[in-house]
């Protein structure tokens, strides 16, 4: 797949050059192309003038970031206490079950990336799904399946 | 404008009350992550859309006010009409003409918008009457729900950045430690350490820069305080954090706040940005000749980056892994310089107590834990939500007062607190004062203030093993009890779950359980197998009845469960369509029957089910 990659030095440009920059600079170039390709890890490692395994490191320690290429939509589920305690897993079968894939998997057609998370602080909701950035509070398992034909 | 003296913010004070004299009403509209959630954006855009077409004397546009979070985010979208305090929940978008006509206009109130109090089935009209608000006493959550969280005018009008006025040009540093001190403001974020003796602690080391980070990296599953403080009170935040850096002599300030709070990193740059403009961050703060300025610095998804060393070297753009602390980071902290390091809450509680002082702070709660403290009630109980009140108070008021009983009225059986290093505590433990230390000595911790309910349908195991999942994935690999510890540990309690295990387990369990906590360098590892030992030291039974019976009393383990229809069933179908695993069978209107060899416990029948005609065994 041939890549656009001219956005990333753009991205750099809008932070100090500093190593301190590094985990907002990848976290925007994420935002932009939904993961990390590698060649952006290769463009950041020169522009801040670090090394690439440094890059290699702080890619793979954080959560947050995806180094394989991910569906047009994501679909977080709230694993957090309240959440769990509140049925959070029926709502991951269900949705798992729709999409016929398991969390932290991409359907083939690139549609959707279903993730789960540990708690995005919107407790008193629970159980809680993200559907790109939107908050979807006090689901059972009729509205969690809904949730996937919006989009 | 920038603000150089006390007579400038006191004009800036009176020009924003002046103008919100002109009217006599305001509609507050809480636009907190939850209640956005639930549509609240759209409320606002339909208040402004309408009052484009309607002329209300002492009413326009500037009166609708996008505010913080009220905590009580189960109700949303909130709609509060002051100066009557009337109080609306779960508005909807085609109500608020009704809204507007009705109580704006002419003061009456609309009954089937008021909150109807779940014990006796009452309607509640006023905000400060409702019991979840009640029993409570904000002092970190002042401004919450009443203020625009993006206008610094505000902040200003409703006393802020007074306390740093009074600190820049009435205290020398050293007051502001010894009142801190005085106060014996204990840090929110979980430890529990005294702030003052921090502060003095990085005063006193010798060195050129000193830096204070604000840790706004809230991991701990079920707290959403900080994320709430962040969005809704920014400027609360920033005046601790310079009365802090004032107090310490520190010029360079970070924000550290996960990257899962979008809304909080934007109102938080937009606060910084105001400040700036203002002259209450960079060079000359007040005209006083101190110098501070903040950063933001966003997280990454890492639980461990909660912890001191780790968030200051995520801080840097390193890999965020603990370090030893032989030497304490407020000694050797960000860049190996001297480093104050408190959580949101903390700060958001420093201004109230500079500008009421000590005195007045430490007649608040217990003389040990001083002061008030903000928990999230979430789980089974009626009213959730987030909520201040004074340590001290016990977890059964908390329970019951505030957060209005069980759900259902099913039986209490316990409430977990402190997060992942916590612990679960049982009914007979719900009349213990809630602070510091007591939590401590009875196997839980305050931690960051999550408090998650539980009730007769929760596993106490299977919370024990959700906790040791959530720790395995988190911990960050270093230290080799935590990782392969706590790794060893979740599959022996897993074993339990399903009906595996044997009662000698549970002794290896604890012994494990002992090699972690002395073998883990953080807090992560030290306090992970708590979860595990609070259940086994108060629900043994219920670890028992899975190992000796092969039973889960809860009806959440799915290796020990069935589930039945009974002849409740009217044959509606729900069931059958819910089924992911094609398990259920039986005609339109007549009893389904689920085939065992099919169903795989998942529960989405009995989720479904209006007839209550799902039963597990």
């Amino acid at each position: 797949m041939c890549q656009d990659f001219s956005k990333i030095p753009e991205i750099i440009a809008r932070h100090p050059k500093s190593s301190e920059s590094l985990i907002m600079i990848l976290q925007d170039i994420q935002k932009e192309y939904h993961y990390l390709p590698p060649e952006a890890l290769t463009m950041t490692a020169e522009a801040l003038d670090l090394p690439l395994s440094k890059l290699a490191s702080v890619s793979s320690f954080y959560n947050s970031f995806a180094l394989e290429p991910r569906g047009k939509n994501i679909v977080k589920v709230c694993l957090g206490t309240a959440c769990h305690i509140r049925g959070a897993k029926l709502i991951q079968d269900q949705l798992e079950n729709k999409l016929g894939i398991t969390a932290g998997q991409t359907t083939e057609d690139m549609e959707y990336t279903l993730e789960e998370v540990a708690c995005v602080g919107a407790c008193a909701m629970a159980p809680v799904v993200i559907v790109n950035e939107k908050y979807h509070g006090s689901l059972n398992v009729t509205r969690a399946a809904k949730l996937l034909k919006r989009n | 404008m920038c603000i150089k003296n006390s007579r400038q913010l006191k004009q800036v004070q009176r020009d924003f009350l002046n103008r919100d004299k002109q009217f006599t009403r305001k509609a507050l509209i809480c636009c907190g992550t939850g209640c956005l959630a639930n549509g609240a954006q759209t409320i606002v855009d339909q208040f402004e859309a309408l009052l484009k077409k309607k002329r209300i004397k002492g009413f326009s546009v500037e009166a609708v006010r996008s505010t913080g979070c009220h905590g009580f985010c189960e109700q949303g979208p909130l709609v509060i009409i002051e100066p009557e305090d009337i109080f609306y929940t779960k508005v909807k978008i085609s109500q608020v003409e009704e809204i507007i006509d009705t109580t704006i206009r002419k003061g009456e109130v609309i009954e089937k918008l008021l909150f109807t109090n779940p014990v006796d089935g009452q309607k509640i009209t006023h905000y400060p009457d409702v019991g979840f608000f009640a029993h409570q006493q904000r002092i970190a959550l002042r401004n919450l729900g009443k203020i625009a969280p993006h206008d610094i005018n505000e902040y200003i009008a409703n006393d802020g950045y007074t306390a740093l006025y009074k600190t820049l040009h009435e205290m020398k540093p050293q007051d502001v430690i010894d009142e801190i001190k005085k106060s014996r403001l204990r840090g929110r974020g979980g430890g529990g350490f005294s702030a003052g003796r921090k502060w003095q602690t990085c005063a006193d080391v010798e060195s050129e820069i000193r830096y204070v980070i604000c840790n706004g990296d809230e991991g701990d599953p079920g707290a959403f305080m900080d994320r709430s403080i962040l969005e809704g009170d920014p400027h609360a935040v920033l005046e601790g954090m310079i009365i802090a850096a004032y107090a310490v002599g520190a010029h360079h300030g970070y924000i550290y706040v996960r990257e899962e709070y979008p809304l909080a990193v934007v109102h938080m740059q937009k606060a910084i940005e105001d400040c700036r403009k203002t002259g209450l961050l960079g060079e000359n703060i007040f005209g006083s000749g101190f110098s501070f300025d903040i950063r933001i610095a966003r997280g990454a998804g890492a639980f461990v980056c909660g912890e001191s060393s780790a968030l200051m070297k995520s801080v840097a753009g390193e890999v965020g892994e603990p370090r030893a602390k032989y030497v304490r980071s407020v000694v050797k902290g960000l860049y190996d310089q001297p480093t104050v390091l408190n959580n949101v809450e903390t700060f958001a509680n420093v201004p109230v107590i500079i500008a009421k002082g000590a005195d007045w702070y430490s007649k608040i709660g217990t003389p040990k834990s001083t002061g008030t403290k903000v928990f999230s009630l979430v789980g089974k109980v009626r009213n959730t939500g987030l909520i201040e009140v004074p340590m001290g108070i016990t977890l059964r008021q908390i329970i019951f007062d505030v957060g209005g009983g069980i759900i259902d009225d099913r039986p209490f059986k316990a409430v977990q607190t402190g997060g992942p290093s916590g612990g679960c505590l049982p009914e007979s433990m719900l009349d213990l004062p809630v602070d510091f230390d007591t939590l401590t000595d009875n196997g839980s911790m305050m931690g960051s203030g999550g408090m998650i309910v539980m009730d007769d349908r929760t596993c106490m195991v299977d919370i024990a093993r959700y906790f040791l999942e959530f720790l395995v994935n988190e911990s960050c690999g270093k230290c080799v009890p935590c990782r392969e510890g706590l790794y060893q540990l979740h599959g022996m309690v897993k074993q339990v779950c399903e009906g595996k295990a044997t009662e000698s387990d549970l002794e290896r369990m604890e012994q494990l359980s002992e090699v972690i906590v002395r073998g883990s360098l953080c807090g992560l590892g030290q306090s992970g197998p708590n979860p595990l030992l609070s259940t086994l030291r108060y629900f043994k039974d219920e670890y028992l009845e899975h190992i000796l019976n092969k039973r889960c009393p809860a009806g959440v383990c799915r290796d020990l469960i069935t589930y039945t229809i009974n002849d409740k069933c009217t044959g509606c179908t729900l069931c059958a369509r819910a089924c992911g695993d094609d398990a259920i069978t039986g005609e339109k209107k007549g009893l389904h029957v689920i085939d065992q060899d099919k169903c795989t416990q998942c529960g989405a029948c009995m989720a479904v089910c209006n007839f209550d005609a799902v039963e597990v065994h």
